[in-house]
């Protein structure tokens, strides 16, 4: 089988220039890949680098070495080395990512918030809208407040206004950031249920999960991060 | 937007621009293309050559060393530097948009507000008086501005009405490329995060490429595709925007980033 991802060697250190150029080494050695269909979950306590590797898959955090390898459109991408415009092209047909928060745009409604990812990729506005109004339905956000901005919604409901952003396209590889961390158990439930959709679909994907439960009805591979850990 | 951004040709390159006043070197080597729906911001502070950068690209000011080639409407990439006066002036006003801080600078204030968007149409040929009102009222409505207003000269408008009206007068020729220095400066922070977004959807809609400077980071993030970070004439890091911002590398971007208030 051919992996979606595929990192060798990857390593990330932050210089401090305000701290007197401090090195801060974050992770090295970072070798793992991801099948289509899997998921797979990165185990560590706090610190240990498990956003900063989501980060260098989605191409957020540059890496200082190694090869962050990406199936996109049946030829491999080094995002390691890719240019911007080839990282955004990567982001906006291959790699979805679900961030613990939301990044709300002022004056932009919830159901428009959710459907964006899929105008941009060319599907005509009412169907986009009525995708993102069923899984804003099966995520259990009220129809009263699909036309509002999520700036003003409680931690719970913009966390799962994100998680509809993120579930709503049909991209081969997702990137999960604690995707239940705020949720109470019925709506915890649903993203379970929604992870199992994409593996289903043959999705990608590398999570963190700090809830044991969730981490054990999701996960085919635990990657442990500590192992990573760069030398100080 | 698509097909847009994998488009293989740049809309304009920059190739080792340098500029220099007397002793002062504004500008030194910048490089770079820009691509069709692409939005690339120019951050740093006041004297960095943000500025004199933006002149030289959209150029209103000669260069003391580089070029500046561009892909006209026709295909035929030009440097901008061997074209006539005539042409460069019929670029401005069809395939460009210039926005600039101070509306006061990019309207006509003493005329209403029709005749700023329908004079960019007439500039262009168009001659019939019942199209070009219509066309200027439905831009006026596209950025927000209620068209009973469409007689009032500017100069009774609000900041944040002007910069929008500015912004209509740019776009009805529906260019490609449009270049704004600092387009939410002097604005209240509420006005700004609306011009912001009507700038946001407007750019995808439209899928222009802009060239912005900022000294706002928070507009860069919002706007931008990628940045450059210029300090001292110089172009000191570039990248992604997420990436510059999240993982910024040279100290003086660091300083930058670490600089902004919470909210």
């Amino acid at each position: 089988m051919t992996a979606m991802i595929d990192i060798a060697d990857a390593k990330k250190t932050f210089t401090m220039h305000l701290q007197g150029g401090i090195e801060l080494p974050v992770v090295s050695g970072v070798t793992f890949h991801v099948n289509p269909g899997e998921c797979v979950v990165l185990s560590g306590p706090s610190g240990a680098g498990k956003s900063s590797i989501l980060k260098m898959i989605f191409g957020n955090y540059r890496c200082d070495s190694g090869r962050i390898g990406i199936r996109h459109r049946d030829t491999l991408i080094d995002l390691a080395t890719a240019e911007p415009r080839q990282v955004l092209n990567v982001r906006r047909a291959t790699i979805g990512y679900v961030s613990q928060f939301l990044r709300a745009v002022p004056r932009v409604a919830t159901i428009d918030v959710v459907a964006e990812p899929l105008i941009v990729n060319g599907m005509a506005r009412a169907d986009a809208q009525a995708r993102a109004g069923e899984l804003l339905h099966r995520l259990n956000i009220p129809e009263r407040l699909w036309q509002l901005p999520p700036a003003t919604f409680s931690g719970g409901e913009q966390q799962r206004v994100n998680i509809a952003r993120g579930f709503i396209s049909d991209l081969p590889i997702l990137l999960l950031d604690e995707p239940t961390a705020s949720l109470d158990a019925a709506n915890r439930a649903v993203v379970v249920a929604l992870v199992a959709e994409k593996k289903r679909q043959g999705v990608a994907m590398v999570a963190i999960v700090h809830d044991d439960e969730i981490r054990h009805l999701i996960a085919d591979r635990i990657v442990d991060v500590t192992s990573f850990a760069a030398a100080a | 937007m698509a097909d847009a951004l994998e488009n293989d040709q740049p809309l304009l390159v920059a190739d080792s621009l340098s500029k220099s006043f007397g002793r002062i070197a504004a500008c030194r080597d910048v490089s770079f293309s820009l691509y069709s729906g692409e939005v690339l911001a120019i951050v740093g502070e006041s004297g960095s050559g943000k500025s004199t950068l933006l002149q030289l690209l959209s150029g209103q000011l000669a260069a003391s060393g580089g070029h500046v080639s561009y892909r006209m409407r026709d295909g035929v990439t030009r440097d901008l530097a061997t074209l006539g006066e005539a042409e460069r002036r019929f670029l401005f006003r069809t395939d460009w948009g210039f926005v600039h801080q101070d509306p006061a600078q990019g309207l006509r204030m003493a005329v209403s507000a029709g005749a700023n968007v329908g004079e960019r149409l007439m500039a262009v040929g168009w001659n019939h008086y019942g199209r070009i009102r219509d066309t200027a009222s439905d831009w006026l409505t596209r950025v927000e501005i209620d068209t009973a207003r469409i007689d009032d000269a500017p100069r009774t408008y609000s900041g944040g009405m002007r910069q929008r009206l500015q912004i209509a007068r740019n776009l009805v020729t529906e260019p490609r490329l449009v270049f704004m220095d600092e387009p939410t400066g002097g604005l209240d922070v509420s006005v700004q995060a609306r011009l912001l977004d009507l700038l946001r959807s407007l750019v995808a809609e439209l899928n222009l490429a802009v060239i912005i400077v900022t000294h706002d980071l928070a507009v860069a993030r919002l706007l931008s595709h990628r940045v450059m970070v210029m300090k001292g004439g110089r172009v000191i890091e570039t990248g992604l925007t997420d990436q510059v911002l999240d993982d910024p590398r040279e100290p003086y971007t660091q300083l930058l980033v670490s600089s902004i208030l919470p909210a």
